[in-house]
């Protein structure tokens, strides 16, 4: 059996007496399309933080590929393909859309470190960064600076950026979430167009949204993992709806 | 130079004195900065504020030294709260850099206005007769002011701490200072925390600046001569703990003191230094809250 | 759409020729060589100026594009100098140019180890560190009698003739002139080079975003280390400059009044605009030459009151100000998306 693509053996972490974490073991497989819910506060964020070097775990391991990479930097992650995007919007807010995307891929193809030729003459990067806000149905406001745009594209200038790193892992937190609805086609087309070797992990409170997308769910609750598997077994699992899917029907 | 016990203790009371003095300006500094992360430059000009109504009510009302220090407390907070409310308040979500031009902005005004309105030159602070003079504590003769200051930071460090542990405005600071957002959805006003606590500091920074007048001298160039020193007690000790600048305080007032006596020439870059390690090894200061 | 037409869209073509010269850069530098012809006896304050423009463009890297807060600054523009200073007076060395080169270095060499520890750190820490390590220096400085002159600092530096052919010193305050105004257009074209290169973009990153610079896989901290390091040279250089035209080094070249007076150039002027630096440093010197010794408090009290405007209401400074005029007059000149 081949090791998982990223997997995680009993990782924990603890704020004080929270327990964000608690011995979630968790398998990314290759080219998985897979869903983490749960309700508000359950730990999703904080696993993914877990998973991208952002927070070390308090205990336990995190290998991709079967390599251990528990206490490896952020930025060795990302040079080995793990991608994510953030919840709340994290973007260069003062720079044009483009100037942002041309971010990630300029630190991808090596280009960020140079210092004499000027940014404007990597025509490589420039052309890339611009194809892929093409994908995304941006290019429209590629030369806008982000405080201009409107929240729903933001979403989605945060989804480029992480595909501008083409990782091999790509971990999206709420990537739906303020994206009207009409709209929220344009990431799973964008999801879909990549290659099928990518392993794809989506957190997301839009039920249709990850029903559409999973093959596999799992579900947190409490930092813990509380059932895991198909969509249609996830679906029919009363315990889950009486945690999570009741309470989201409610809400 | 000898040890002797004599030597000893007067050191200490002389440095805890003036540690007294440098808690009492900076705890204000300390729990602002904690509290809503506002880097305040300008917190030596309100000390100086402080110290200016104290020492000329007393000369030109003819007020005593403790209705006078009272005086310069409310004053001084009634002041800060003004500005507090009016300005400083649109910088709450500022970069430091934007809060730092506008405190030094500040700082420079009162400077350049107490320069032309009241003078350049030092206010001495006259002192009442019975803080005057030597008091025998048994091992040795001390400065009766220095003993009464020692009195005064002990008394207000206590009632601080009390104040802060034991009502329940404390518990609101507290809980701000740990998770702000937390205290908003607890139904907390933090408007009004905020300009009670900037005005209340203030008003400590106030009664720092009359009590120290006495050694400090009381100048225009007050308010920037020595907020290295406030910033250092208040980055060494944890800023928003009251403990931590307490310690924070006597640890560098005794330093200091003890430094300038036996080492005058290399005493405040020991200090610098020290300072340095220190913030390496814990960069939110002895007794902060890692952020 | 097929990629030979990416270029056609006005995002793309903006950022490509971003770096290109404007039609009205040339004018900093045409106004200062005109400065020189028509104002010869004013030419001693022209080279302050100057020195300060360099100074100013040296934070602005660390500060303006980096957004690294530092308090500090003129720890390495008092390295230069005293580096500078030192080797003339001790007659160790003192051919001027190789002597900026030694002074950068020294203050190359105290912007890295410093950045390697301090960079850990941010806000009020970090703030705290500069300015304590600036403090560390000056104190070294003052208590280093024997090498530094300690409190009255080195007088009567001896600079021999600049390529053995041009007399250098206070007196010929033309060949100075000259001198600081060339150090500036390589020092400044260095500068303009790095923040338009990928490099100095990814710098823009780590002040807007650091969070998500580390998440695109950036070696922040190594990034900062080296911003840091470079900015620290160019402030030595400015210092050394400094050493060398006023023909002394004294403790005002690394106090906080230096630091600050920089920090106050800069945000006046524009930061992480590189021209903010030139126009910052002439409306503060022109002012505070005319102004700060025949009405010491009225200065004093308009710079207060312009830093609280600034920080409040105009963060770009003069030229922030006349972006967002401009911006108000000819709204229709912003590109247009293709349809
Ligand atoms: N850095 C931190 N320090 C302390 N507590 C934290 C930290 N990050 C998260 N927490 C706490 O850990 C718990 C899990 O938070 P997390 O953000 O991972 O939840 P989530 O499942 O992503 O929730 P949501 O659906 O609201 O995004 C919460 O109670 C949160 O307050
Ligand atoms: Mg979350």
């Amino acid at each position: 059996m081949t090791a998982a693509l990223l997997e995680t053996r009993s990782v924990s972490k603890s704020f004080g007496a929270l327990r964000a974490a608690r011995d979630v073991s968790f398998k990314l497989e290759e080219g998985a399309r897979h869903a983490l819910i749960g309700p508000n506060g359950a730990g999703k964020t904080t696993f993914i933080n877990l998973l991208t070097g952002v927070l070390p775990p308090s205990s336990g391991e995190v290998l991709l590929k079967g390599e251990d990479i528990t206490t490896m930097e952020q930025a060795a992650r990302v040079k080995r393909g793990i991608a994510r995007t953030f919840q709340i919007n994290r973007l260069f807010r003062g720079l044009s859309v483009l100037e942002n995307v041309y971010m990630s891929v300029a630190e991808r193809v090596g280009a960020a470190p140079q210092m004499i030729t000027p940014a404007g003459k990597r025509k490589d990067v420039i052309d890339e960064s611009m194809h892929l806000l093409e994908t995304l149905k941006l290019a429209d406001h590629a030369h806008l600076t982000i405080t201009g745009l409107p929240y729903g594209r933001q979403r989605l200038v945060e989804l480029a950026i992480a595909l501008g790193l083409k990782p091999v892992v790509l971990l999206l937190d709420e990537p739906a979430a303020g994206v009207p609805s009409a709209e929220t086609h344009i990431i799973l087309d964008a999801i879909d167009a990549l290659p099928k070797s990518i392993g794809v992990l989506i957190i997301d409170h839009d039920m249709d949204l990850v029903f559409r997308f999973a093959k596999k769910i799992t579900v947190l609750v409490r930092g813990a993992v509380f059932a895991e598997g198909t969509p249609k077994e996830i679906g029919a699992n009363a315990d889950v709806r009486a945690v999570y899917l009741g309470q989201a029907t409610h809400g | 130079m000898i040890f002797t016990i004599e030597n000893i203790a007067s050191m200490v009371l002389g440095g805890v004195a003036a540690g007294m003095v440098l808690f009492i300006v900076s705890v204000g500094l300390s729990v602002t900065m904690g509290l809503m992360g506002f880097v305040n430059l300008a917190h030596g000009a309100f000390a100086m504020l402080g110290g200016y109504i104290i020492v000329l009510s007393m000369r030109h009302l003819g007020v005593g030294f403790i209705p006078a220090l009272a005086i310069g407390f409310v004053m001084t907070a009634a002041v800060s709260i003004v500005f507090e409310r009016v300005l400083y308040s649109r910088l709450y979500k500022a970069g430091e850099l934007d809060q730092v031009l506008f405190t030094i902005g500040l700082a420079f005004v009162f400077i350049a206005a107490l320069t032309v309105f009241i003078g350049p030159e030092n206010q001495p602070l006259t002192l009442p007769p019975e803080l005057r003079g030597q008091l025998d504590l048994g091992i040795v003769q001390y400065r009766t002011y220095s003993i009464f200051l020692i009195i005064v930071g002990v008394a207000i460090v206590i009632a601080l701490w009390l104040g802060f542990e034991r009502t329940r405005f404390g518990a609101q600071i507290r809980a701000a200072v740990d998770n702000r957002r937390m205290a908003e959805s607890l139904g907390i006003n933090i408007d009004r925390l905020f300009a009670i606590t900037f005005g209340f500091g203030s008003g400590m920074a106030a009664l720092g600046g009359g009590l120290g007048a006495e050694f400090l001298g009381l100048d225009p160039q007050y308010a920037l001569k020595y907020l290295v020193f406030f910033l250092i007690v208040v980055a060494v000790g944890g800023a928003g703990s009251i403990v931590g600048v307490f310690c924070a305080s006597l640890i560098i007032g005794v330093l200091d003191f003890v430094l300038k006596k036996y080492l005058p020439q290399g005493g405040t870059l020991f200090i610098y230094a020290l300072t340095i390690l220190l913030l390496l090894w814990r960069p939110q200061g002895l007794f902060g809250k890692p952020s | 759409m097929s990629a030979p037409t990416v270029f056609d869209h006005p995002a793309a073509r903006a950022l490509s020729r971003r770096h290109r010269l404007r039609w009205w850069e040339p004018l900093p530098w045409i106004l200062a060589l005109a400065f020189y012809f028509m104002f010869p006896r004013y030419l001693g304050f022209g080279t302050e100026l100057l020195i300060m423009v360099l100074f100013a463009i040296s934070l602005d890297l660390a500060l303006g594009y980096a957004g690294i807060v530092t308090l500090g600054h003129a720890a390495f523009f008092g390295a230069g100098a005293y580096t500078v200073g030192m080797l003339a007076h001790h007659g160790i060395w003192n051919e001027p140019i190789s002597s900026l080169f030694i002074g950068a270095a020294v203050a190359a060499a105290i912007g890295l180890a410093s950045g390697l520890v301090l960079l850990r750190t941010t806000g009020l820490t970090l703030l705290m560190l500069t300015l304590c390590t600036m403090a560390l220096l000056e104190e070294a400085a003052n208590l280093g009698h024997d090498w530094t002159g300690g409190f009255d600092g080195l007088t009567g530096i001896s600079i021999p003739p600049l390529f053995g052919l041009f007399e250098f010193n206070p007196l010929f305050p033309k060949t100075q002139y000259l001198y600081v105004l060339g150090a500036l257009l390589i020092c400044f074209v260095f500068v303009r080079t790095l923040v338009y290169s990928p490099f100095g973009h990814s710098l823009t990153g780590i002040r807007e975003n650091t969070l998500r610079m580390h998440a695109v896989g950036a070696p922040v901290r190594t990034r900062l280390v080296v911003c840091y390091t470079i900015s620290a040279a160019l402030a030595g250089i400015a210092g050394g400059i400094w050493a060398q035209a006023n023909a002394y080094v004294n403790l005002s070249t690394l106090g906080l009044d230096r630091a600050a007076t920089v920090l106050i150039i800069l945000v006046l002027g524009g930061y992480g605009r590189l021209y903010g630096a030139f126009v910052g440093a002439v409306a503060y010197m022109a002012l505070s030459h005319f102004l700060a010794k025949v009405y010491p408090t009225a200065w004093q009290l308009g710079l207060g009151f312009l830093l609280v405007t600034i920080a409040l209401f105009a963060r770009g400074g003069i030229i922030g100000l006349g972006e967002t005029l401009m911006a108000r007059l000819r709204p229709k000149l912003k590109p247009k998306p293709p349809s």
